[in-house]
């Protein structure tokens, strides 16, 4: 009796083992299917052409996606210069100030805009640039896309910086150094491996983004480098070819598809390396 | 802070040019420390920006949805028949589309998620399999979401379509079923790392204590790990569902886009993200605009909610 009922007792323990081990792996499964296909559907498109051409008219073979190549690369560049500094400059000022009052309403903020859906972002601001300035522009997608940024660099700023210790600074000072000498010259390249891969993340994560950019950078089929007209991105152009009817659209957006989920891949894995190699906590 | 008190004194008694070295000595030390303070008030300045940034957002929301609180009032959120060519708003197709999406996902991932948390946090805490395991589940968040729109409109739905028929419903295969499957998938990640870290901080001489006492792994996970980490948990399937609330172009491809009330969960329908993603910049009327406008903002102050709860918990749990 007290035996079989240790048995009982261990073989409910294996069988809970095996379900989450199958659970567990089942994860898995979606992400290496959705790869395996992508790759396969967008390997054979991928050449020379379709990188350096404009779409084609429908019903025409060929074309390529150069203006939403130029466009991503544009818009999130120009993302960057807006999000990059201010995030920073923002995440030094939490970390150096843990206890004020507006480093606790900065803290709760940056929680607030993490997890603001994209798409109310995007309404946010066609308010501010686009319906001023009477336009879709690309200026306006990528500071769409820098609200998104910013809260990632802040954060992973703060916490690298909260991460050093206190005596590198107060060292600094006793020798005299002005304060933002001591930020720029000393804690700042000290910490540079984490602002760095935070920096990465948040990129990887705006250039899949499609949801703010369908109000503001809007779109546009052909190659445009002007940043106050309608710009094309490879999100956008994968949502609006992949809802079309047209085969010879799908095509493309498969391998536009391809080509942004290889390019968020390297930057997500090649960051998760970097880090480690580094030694930093994010 | 730094003073240069040592200034003053080495002024007295000198020549001329000593006099003037000085002079110009405490001219650069001024200077400095008004860059100091300038740099100071910048970086202030800085944090700011994000709370005005948070603010704006809000204002914006809610000025641009005047005319909608106006003219249709709270009755809007409970209105079933969304028809703006004949005037008629209400949001209730979108809310019940939302609801049902999100929690049908949540439902679905929660066991997958739990099982990695668990997995990751009290099997196997280290090694090459689980680390991998780890990163991969970590590269699900990572895939864009118009990525997972694209797959789940060409593989996703015409399985869920055979599956349909299979059981007898109308095969449509777009549908609230559809984008739940997907949100599932989307948010593994979210709920998955969280628990994991949660259930590394349970204290080892608490299941050291239960093992001793002859339990076996599952029951010292069931009644030690899982009861001690349930905050947490909790907290990790908070901040899913805020994803899932709010996640746009993956749903916005796979639900269908009908602007009725779901009969079923495997009716086509329409999220509250996907309708404004859909039909902004359609909309010619003010009313209209305001409206979608308006669900943005009921989306925006629920997600906002929904992630402070889930950050209050967890900054309770990780403190304790």
């Amino acid at each position: 009796m007290q035996a079989s009922h240790i048995k009982y007792r261990l073989g409910k323990s294996y069988g809970f083992q095996i379900l989450t081990y199958i659970l567990a792996f089942a994860c898995v499964v979606p992400l290496i299917a959705i790869l395996i296909f992508i790759i396969k559907a967008g390997v054979t498109k991928i050449n020379w052409h379709f990188l350096v051409n404009i779409p084609k008219p429908v019903g025409e073979t060929g074309g390529g996606i150069a203006n939403a190549l130029v466009g991503s690369i544009l818009i999130i560049i120009v993302a960057s210069i807006i999000a990059i500094p201010i995030g920073i400059m923002a995440g030094v000022y939490l970390s150096e100030n843990r206890k004020s009052r507006l480093a606790y309403w900065c803290r709760l903020s940056t929680d607030i805009l993490q997890g603001v859906p994209s798409i109310v972002i995007g309404i946010v601001a066609y308010f501010w640039l686009v319906k001023p300035l009477g336009k879709f522009s690309a200026l306006s997608g990528s500071a769409a896309l820098a609200i998104m940024m910013l809260p990632i660099v802040v954060r992973s700023t703060e916490e690298t910086l909260k991460l050093l210790p206190d005596t590198l600074k107060e060292a600094a000072l006793a020798l005299g150094m002005p304060f933002h000498r001591v930020i720029f010259k000393v804690i700042i390249p000290v910490g540079i491996s984490g602002i760095l891969s935070g920096v990465m993340l948040s990129i990887a994560r705006i250039t899949g983004e499609t949801a703010p950019l369908l109000f503001t950078a809007f779109g546009n089929p052909y190659l445009s480098t002007n940043l106050t007209q309608p710009m094309q991105s490879l999100p956008l152009l994968i949502f609006n070819y992949a809802t079309s009817p047209y085969n010879e659209w799908h095509d493309l957006a498969w391998g536009a598809s391809l080509i942004l989920l290889m390019w968020v891949l390297f930057l997500n894995i090649f960051t998760k390396i970097v880090t480690r190699k580094w030694k930093v906590q994010l | 802070m730094v003073t240069r008190s040592d200034l003053p004194l080495r002024v007295i008694n000198s020549t001329p040019e000593a006099i003037l070295k000085a002079k110009k000595r405490a001219k650069r030390s001024f200077r400095q420390i008004r860059t100091e303070n300038v740099f100071k008030r910048t970086l202030s300045l800085m944090g700011l920006v994000i709370i005005i940034l948070v603010l704006g957002i809000l204002l914006t929301l809610i000025v641009q949805s005047l005319p909608s609180i106006k003219a249709l009032g709270p009755k809007y959120l409970w209105s079933k028949v969304w028809d703006p060519v004949q005037d008629i708003y209400g949001a209730w197709p979108f809310l019940l589309g939302t609801l049902l999406s999100s929690f049908l996902a949540l439902i679905i991932s929660i066991p997958f998620s739990i099982a990695v948390a668990i997995f990751l946090g009290e099997y196997h805490p280290k090694g090459w399999l689980p680390n991998l395991l780890k990163n991969t589940v970590e590269l699900i968040a990572a895939v864009p979401s118009v990525i997972y729109g694209f797959w789940g409109l060409a593989v996703l739905v015409p399985i869920v379509r055979s599956f349909e028929s299979s059981i007898g419903v109308e095969p449509v295969g777009v549908g609230i079923f559809s984008s739940s499957l997907i949100l599932a998938v989307m948010i593994i990640p979210y709920a998955a790392s969280l628990g994991r870290s949660m259930i590394n901080l349970v204290p080892s001489h608490l299941k050291e204590a239960a093992y001793g006492l002859g339990a076996t792994r599952w029951e010292v996970i069931r009644s030690v790990v899982l009861p001690y980490t349930k905050s947490g948990l909790f907290a990790g399937i908070l901040l899913s569902l805020g994803r899932a609330l709010g996640e746009t172009m993956a749903v916005t491809m796979v639900i269908g886009n009908t602007s009725l009330i779901p009969k079923s969960i495997f009716a086509p329908g329409n999220t509250m993200a996907s309708v404004i993603a859909n039909e902004f910049t359609e909309a010619d009327k003010p009313v209209y605009l305001s409206a979608l406008i308006e669900l943005g903002l009921v989306l925006f102050l629920v997600t906002v909610v929904i992630n402070l709860i889930g950050k209050k918990i967890i900054d309770r749990f990780t403190n304790e």
